[in-house]
């Protein structure tokens, strides 16, 4: 005869002020299979957690309903209560009565107190039929893989390898560095960016413990948590990396000149070229789009001018496999394309320009040498107009989130101005400054009160040009009246947006993503680095607009959490699981592309049947790859796959504790 | 190729040569504009500042006899274009507006006749082309800065064109061999009716557009609405004055333009009726045009 326990949750009052927890506690006395039933006020706490573990003992209970949160808050605690008191962790059912009851249904208690009662009756059906189930467990790769190398993916990747753990950082571009590498100073301490990111970017390099793989991407992803295999393209860089020294002399005799990227476009690099002149590794790769000899078949200048004979145009692309226990997702951000504003000129305007321009325009070692001069003709600008928002907290036009940095680099930007221009006038269009960290909102204050910029709440409703000034209207929303400023150059605080490749990222590696596909943490609050993949932890902006400080402590949050898991030999694994009926299957294969983890195969079984051997195929089921999220179970038409903890059966019971 | 057309109030007063030429210029292109019997006022700008259903009903009655003939309506002016486009949207978006406005106006609308800008039938369904094909006296030589003022091309979920830098009466001026020139100034607002309430606010509105015009380097302005016309027409002397200078524009609706280019004498459409004297222009274009015949 089984006995059950049942124990009604109050949770202070989030459940007992819509839920009479009593009467849901005495009504469940009734159920088949209970031989106990009772309420308190917090069941997850220690008191509350030894009543649970006492009644199995005094009431020889051996299995137990818990009526409270969603199991996704508090089952692994009620279970780790079952097995210190003797039960097996299976043996416990979750009724949610919190989320699905006493949340959404506050103001009638009388049919929130039914509601209860009937999730209970549900679990107390489906735990009569759970079946203790045991944990096998996975070795784990002691080796960490860093997706991206902008500053939280290198700090990440420096802790884990000061935890004494290989590190591989790919960085798709020749080197790696980052937005950071392009940002001249740093709010709010004004300190320059390259001179507290060079740094490290040197220690990443030369890091006993971590690899760099440059100018390299993500190929496909395998496995699960403690044995990821990722195939990783390595572009043909056609530079010999052993023999190259990185004297340079081929960028300044390569006669093909291109808009560099990383200068925003607003000077040239060469078709063989490194981003910039810190890069690391400092070693430049040819850019066979652009090259004269990959389009037209002749040049080969670097070539002949390599005094190591470095240069290799037949080199390819190659693809490595390598087996990882942790994945660090480092792969920032990108910024919202403002040619969508018609009212800022749909981005035809040469001195409309975005905070990463400008951020070149101002960088001792931008095309402009840190002298701030438009791009337009080159002149220096009087009358500067900064616009908030753009892209951000609009739904009409972009993202209706705020970028969260924009308020501070444009104070930063502001600032700067004033600073390097003595007569220059600045006007910030803002609707709100947010300002909240550590010495940010001090910063705002001097920007306005030391540096006199003039800031003016309202929205810029629209630019044009008039001779070589830009005409900027808007509206003082504080005054009530329409202002007009004769702009010199116009710098646009445009959002920050997810890489334009990041869902596909995230489909590859097998994670989610959010409706502006910026990677989904496991819970907002108390999961933030972690991904619902395990063994897939998040740094820096994929997982939504971030500065420079909270990428890194990000990245380190992130690194204590691949560290954690790389720390052990072994890890135990879910055993809910789906498994195989092989007497029943029929070895149609609809299940095997329906796994989105890869979980199932076919194999060939051999049986005696009628008297004579027979060899047929039957589903198969790698229970490391397995989730356990059951859509197997759901294409199988004979019923042959079944969901351990959540079988036909469990749920079937469930149905009818309901229904009849 | 026929419209249900619908002329509003102005094209009978202030924007009779808008009526004219549209006319003229609808039969010359072959397009058929059957005018709604006993059409009623749009409701601009009164009805939509006094109750929301009077505002959607008042469109919908025109509507509604446009349905009833399964054609799409033509409209000429700006304002009694976007208060009908808003009507159709909202009957469209739900049942249950259909259902209460058929109520109201005690007729079927479902939704089914559009409501179209004059502007965007020749540009659109007649097409470039073919206006272009017919054009016997093509404007050359003649700068035209296209003003759609603030009301043609939006809300920018319903236009037509879009609603920041549009192009359609760019592209038909072109196409009637004239020089489109550029300007940021395409929507910009003329102050609609301020200019009548509260000229301190309405002039300088005024004044700006023309004296953007005037440095764009444009002989003349096209435009598409009865209202901008006025301002930019009949108060540009009054502006001038008031900020001591000339302009000398003239100001064109879209549709004399056309008339012109397609032969039209410049009487029959209208052109006589302008405040800013155009003869100045049109003996230009002739002149223009007799060198080319005896070239």
């Amino acid at each position: 005869m089984k006995r059950v326990g049942v124990f009604i949750c109050h949770c202070g009052s989030n459940i007992a002020g819509a839920v009479d927890c009593e009467k849901v506690a005495e009504n469940a006395k009734s159920f088949p299979g209970v031989a106990f039933s009772t309420d308190y006020k917090y069941m997850c706490s220690e008191p509350g957690q030894e009543l649970i573990k006492k009644a199995i003992k005094d009431h020889k209970l051996d299995r137990i309903v818990v009526a409270s949160c969603s199991p996704r808050m508090h089952e692994p605690t009620f279970r780790r209560c079952l097995e210190s008191g003797g039960l097996n962790a299976y043996l416990l059912e979750m009724a949610n009565i919190r989320e699905h009851c006493s949340w959404v249904h506050p103001d009638d208690k009388e049919k929130a107190t039914w509601k209860a009662t009937e999730l209970v009756r549900m679990a107390v059906a489906k735990v009569l039929k759970n079946e203790p189930l045991q944990r096998s467990t996975i070795p784990i790769t002691k080796r960490a893989l860093v997706i991206g190398g902008g500053i939280a993916g290198i700090q990440a990747a420096l802790d884990i390898a000061n935890a004494g753990h290989i590190v591989d950082i790919v960085e798709k571009e020749p080197s790696i560095g980052g937005k950071m590498a392009q940002i001249d100073k740093t709010f709010p301490t004004l300190d320059c960016s390259a001179c507290i990111l060079t740094p490290k970017m040197v220690e990443a390099a030369n890091h006993p413990n971590i690899n760099l793989i440059t100018y390299s991407e993500i190929e496909n992803v395998e496995g699960y948590v403690g044995n990821f295999d990722v195939t990783i393209r390595k572009k043909a860089r056609s530079v010999d990396m052993t023999l190259c020294t990185g004297c340079g002399t081929c960028m300044q005799k390569c006669p093909t000149k291109v808009p560099s990227e990383f200068e925003m476009l607003m000077t040239d690099r060469r078709a063989i070229y490194t981003p910039f002149p810190q890069a690391i590794p400092n070693k430049p790769v040819i850019d066979r789009k652009n090259c004269r000899y990959f389009t037209t078949g002749k040049c080969r200048v670097c070539e002949k001018i390599c005094p190591t004979k470095a240069v290799d145009y037949t080199q390819e692309d190659e693809l490595v496999t390598q087996r990882y226990g942790a994945i660090v997702v480092a792969t920032g951000f990108d910024l919202f394309d403002h040619s969508v504003y018609g009212e800022y000129g749909y981005g035809k305007y040469k001195d409309v320009i975005t905070g990463l321009h400008f951020e070149r325009l101002i960088n001792a070692s931008g095309p402009t040498m840190g002298k701030i001069k438009r791009p337009s003709d080159g002149k220096v600008p009087k009358d500067v107009v900064f616009i908030k928002c753009v892209g951000s907290r609009d739904e009409a036009k972009g993202k209706a989130y705020c970028s969260k940095t924009c308020c501070m680099y444009t104070a930063k930007h502001a600032t700067l101005v004033r600073e390097k221009i003595k007569d220059s006038n600045v006007y910030v269009f803002y609707m709100d400054v947010r300002t909240p960290g550590k010495g940010y909102d001090e910063f705002y204050t001097r920007t306005t009160d030391q540096f006199g910029a003039k800031y003016i709440r309202g929205r810029v409703s629209k630019i044009y040009e008039k001779g070589d000034k830009l005409i900027v209207r808007g509206e003082d929303t504080l005054l009530g009246r329409p202002v007009e400023v004769e702009a010199d150059m116009v710098v646009l605080a445009t959002a920050m947006v997810a890489q334009p490749d990041a869902a596909k990222l995230a489909q590859m590696v097998g994670f989610s993503y959010d409706q502006d596909n910026f990677y989904t943490e496991a819970h907002p609050k108390l999961a933030p680095v972690e991904t619902h993949t395990a063994g897939v932890f998040l740094a820096g902006a994929c997982q939504g607009p971030k500065d420079i400080p909270e990428s890194v402590a990000q990245a380190s949050a992130a690194a204590a959490k691949a560290c954690g898991l790389l720390s052990k030999e072994e890890m135990p694994t879910e055993p809910i699981v789906s498994c195989v009926n092989e007497a029943i299957c029929a070895g149609c294969g609809m299940c095997v592309p329906v796994c989105p983890y890869k979980a199932l195969d076919l194999k060939v079984i051999q049986e005696r049947a009628h008297g004579k051997t027979i060899t047929r195929k039957v589903a198969t089921v790698n229970s490391g790859l397995c989730q356990g999220c059951g859509a197997c179970t759901v294409a199988c038409r004979s019923a042959a796959l079944n969901l351990k903890h959540f079988t036909n059966e469990q749920i079937l019971a469930e149905v009818d504790a309901l229904c009849l | 190729m026929k419209y249900a057309y619908y002329p509003g109030c102005s094209l009978s007063s202030t924007g009779i040569e808008y009526d004219m030429s549209t006319r003229k210029v609808a039969k010359a292109l072959g397009v058929e504009l059957w005018e709604i019997p006993e059409w009623n006022c749009c409701g601009a700008s009164s009805a939509h500042l006094t109750d929301h259903l009077l505002a959607l009903a008042l469109p919908a009655r025109n509507l509604a006899i446009a349905e009833e003939q399964g054609l799409d309506m033509a409209i000429p002016c700006a304002a009694c274009y976007v208060r009908t486009k808003a009507t159709e949207v909202e009957v469209k978006s739900s049942e249950e507006m259909q259902k209460t406005i058929s109520e109201v106006i005690e007729r079927k609308y479902t939704g089914q006749s559009r409501a179209r800008a004059l502007l965007d039938v020749f540009v659109n369904d007649v097409g470039l082309d073919s206006i272009n094909a017919l054009v016997h006296k093509p404007l050359k030589g003649l700068k035209v800065v296209s003003y759609y003022g603030c009301l043609l091309v939006r809300p920018p979920k319903y236009g037509f064109d879009d609603p920041e830098d549009p192009q359609s009466m760019d592209k038909l001026v072109e196409a009637l061999g004239a020089t489109p020139v550029d300007w940021a100034f395409k929507t910009e607002c003329c102050s609609g009716a301020h200019a009548i309430a509260k000229s301190e606010v309405g002039l300088p509105m005024i004044e700006k557009i023309l004296a953007a015009a005037k440095e764009s380097g444009a002989d003349c302005i096209a435009t598409a609405c009865p209202l901008c016309m006025c301002n930019l027409d009949m108060r540009q002397g009054q502006a001038g004055s008031k900020f001591g200078r000339s302009y000398n524009l003239p100001v064109f609706y879209f549709t004399e333009l056309m008339g012109i280019a397609l032969g039209i004498k410049p009487e029959e459409l209208g052109v006589n009726k302008h405040f800013v004297d155009a003869s100045g222009i049109i003996k230009k274009l002739n002149e223009a045009e007799g060198r080319r015949e005896t070239a």
